[in-house]
């Protein structure tokens, strides 16, 4: 599956990512069959209700699942040249913060609380590049201004608690594209903030577009991918169901998940008025069917859906749908 | 009896309606001690003057953003916290001054639905023994107490199986179909819902939000519908009331707010909203920092800080409640 830059080789290219968990019930698989790639310069926008597999996906590309009770169980990531899911542990801390940084929701699962930010900041600095210690601080303090934290240089000196959450990801934002990655993953960045708030940090990520390559967004915001995403990568139960580009997603979508959720979206109204819902709910991994994982929600379902899962076929154009009403 | 009131509400139709929950200049206030040996004291003004009327039958979507006091003002209705100043009609009690015994019994008039489905459902009691409790404890159960519980989960699209089960067996969304059909088991006039659909997914959202409307339609319910999302209020309520630090900055009917709202705020939590195959209305409409503590509003205006159209009057004087058509706008503005 190639992205529209079909001159130039593709940033990061996974292929067959399978991802299992274990639980008190035994195994279950979160991530199935994952294969997609990310330009360069591109940004991507995986996107699925909970439960989807892309948190667990975007976790796996830099081997950050826990194990136990994760487990990669198959698949290969190629960045710049190397499988990450074969490099060894040096290899992948070279990378890691480094030409590929991650924005997490939390940003307090990123900054350590019993550290004052600036030295955070510097620390993160040094361990990628070699300068010394005062022209780090003089770079992060920069930094903290560009991202539109007042009173930088005042700020080096607090700890994360003492701001808010909006703060917090500025901060966090500023950790991950200071040293100018080839990739950026941002996981559910702005879930946790006002939308008011959330409006700002988009802004500011389009604004600092010229400090990194690509980005791969994961979330469950529809609107949010299409603020801030060319490509878009849909998951249900743990595969990929849907994948092209934005305007063909939003406007065209080929699986009638993309388009069940698409319909069921809130829009601004200008009054009480039924919504037009997907009917049923998502299968327990441990209860994923034979067939199409998506088989009982969809109004098209038929005889070969309960059989044969479906795999992603071509719809023109760069989109690809898992449904056989596209085979 | 309640006392009829000097402003004719916003959403008065006039004519012989009496409004079924009423709120006069309600203030919650919490103190904070600013030191150990202080004898001065700081206050949280959670929620600080707001009025509201609420008619049988309606829905009223309370909107804002984290910090504002709307899950405040839900529970100051509830009697979960102290009422500082201002009063609550319900009918024609006065919420304020109800002992806990007739709080008690007015649970078969004012349910509540909470946002996080889990923690609001007991994890040892079956699903019947949840929505048949307050019938039980006002003997109202017809027939068998299985028969009763069978007919409600299945009015809130769950399997009559489901009555055996428990909590944990169930997704998020399915347990708020429970906590709904707990809700409306007593038949109320009115249901406070905090959040409710809020952390349950786009396509469970909006099953649960189909079925809270035709629930409304079938039994008359009225609604407050609190939220922190405009898109969800907005195909909910008919009447949406919008509240930042304390205070409501703007209400009216959804169609006029939504169509053109008055409120700078308002404009920006419009703006804010991203929709897809549209571009975003104007940066005009951006607001700048966020929200200060409730402990400490900035003078005047509270929202002046923040506000693109913030005018040297807005940082001296608190503005006035302005009428402006159908609608009640605090802001200098107007």
């Amino acid at each position: 599956m190639e992205t529209q830059d079909t001159n130039k080789q593709p940033l990061l290219s996974v292929q067959n990512l399978s991802v299992s968990f274990s639980t008190d019930e035994g195994w279950f698989r979160a991530a199935e069959d994952v294969c997609f790639t990310v330009g360069r310069g591109q940004s991507v926008g995986l996107v699925g209700e909970s439960g989807c597999g892309k948190s667990v996906s975007a976790l796996a590309l830099t081997r950050l699942i826990p194990s136990p009770p994760g487990r990669i169980d198959s698949g290969r990531v190629h960045f710049e040249g190397t499988d990450l899911m074969a490099a060894s542990a040096a290899e992948l801390r070279k990378v890691r913060g480094n030409a590929i940084s991650m924005i997490f929701q939390e940003p307090l699962s990123a900054l350590s609380p019993l550290h004052r930010i600036g030295r955070q900041l510097v620390e993160a600095v040094l361990l990628h590049r070699k300068v010394s210690k005062k022209e780090a601080w003089g770079f992060a303090e920069q930094w903290l201004r560009k991202v539109g934290i007042p009173d930088a240089g005042e700020r080096m000196y607090s700890y994360p608690f003492q701001l808010s959450g909006g703060m917090q990801q500025r901060i966090m934002i500023a950790m991950a594209l200071m040293l100018e990655p080839a990739l950026v993953i941002a996981d559910e960045p702005t879930t946790a903030l006002d939308v008011t708030t959330q409006a700002q940090i988009f802004e500011l990520l389009q604004n600092m577009k010229q400090n990194f390559g690509s980005l791969l967004l994961i979330t469950h915001d529809m609107g949010v991918v299409w603020e801030m995403c060319e490509q878009v990568i849909v998951m249900y139960a743990s595969r990929i169901v849907e994948t092209g580009s934005r305007e063909a997603v939003f406007f065209q979508p080929a699986h009638p998940y993309t388009e069940g959720l698409l319909e069921a979206i809130p829009r601004l109204s200008s009054g009480r008025q039924q919504l037009k819902a997907i009917p049923g709910q998502v299968p327990s991994p441990f209860d994923y069917p034979e067939g199409c994982n998506f088989q009982a929600r969809c109004q098209y379902a038929f005889d070969r859906c309960r059989k044969e899962t479906p795999p992603l076929y071509d719809c023109g154009a760069g989109q690809y749908a898992a449904c056989f009403l596209k085979g | 009896m309640a006392e009829p009131r000097s402003e004719e509400p916003s959403n008065f139709k006039g004519g012989n309606v009496q409004p079924l929950l009423s709120i006069e200049e309600l203030k919650t206030w919490f103190p904070v001690k600013r030191g150990l040996f202080s004898r001065s004291r700081d206050y949280i003004r959670a929620v600080d003057g707001v009025s509201l009327d609420l008619l049988p039958g309606q829905t009223l979507g309370l909107v804002g953003e984290s910090g504002c006091g709307k899950t405040t003002l839900g529970r100051t209705l509830l009697g979960l916290e102290q009422a500082s100043a201002g009063r609550m009609h319900f009918k024609n009690h006065l919420l304020n001054k109800v002992s806990r015994k007739q709080m008690n019994r007015l649970r078969q008039e004012i349910q509540v639905i909470f946002q996080d489905p889990l923690s609001s459902l007991n994890p040892r009691m079956s699903v019947m023994d949840i929505v048949t409790e307050g019938l039980l404890q006002f003997k109202r159960i017809e027939g068998s107490r299985e028969a009763h519980a069978r007919r409600l989960v299945e009015e809130v699209g769950l399997s009559e199986a489901a009555i055996y089960r428990y909590p944990h067996e169930f997704s998020g969304g399915q347990r708020q179909r429970i906590n709904i059909a707990r809700a409306i088991s007593l038949r109320p006039d009115f249901i406070i819902c905090d959040e409710a659909v809020s952390a349950l997914d786009v396509s469970i959202q909006a099953q649960v939000i189909n079925l809270l409307i035709t629930l409304q339609e079938r039994y008359q319910l009225a609604y407050l519908f609190i939220s922190h999302d405009l898109s969800v209020v907005s195909n909910i309520a008919d009447h949406v009331a919008v509240m930042y630090l304390g205070q409501i900055l703007e209400k009216g009917k959804t169609f006029d707010i939504i169509q053109e709202p008055l409120h700078p705020y308002t404009r920006a939590l419009i703006a804010a909203v991203p929709v897809p195959g549209e571009a975003r209305l104007s940066r005009s409409h951006r607001v700048k920092g966020e929200a200060p503590s409730a402990a400490n509003p900035p003078s005047g205006c509270r929202f002046h800080p923040r506000c693109p159209d913030a005018m040297p009057v807005c940082r001296e004087a608190p503005p006035r409640l302005q009428r402006v058509g159908d609608r009640d706008v605090l802001c200098h503005l107007y």
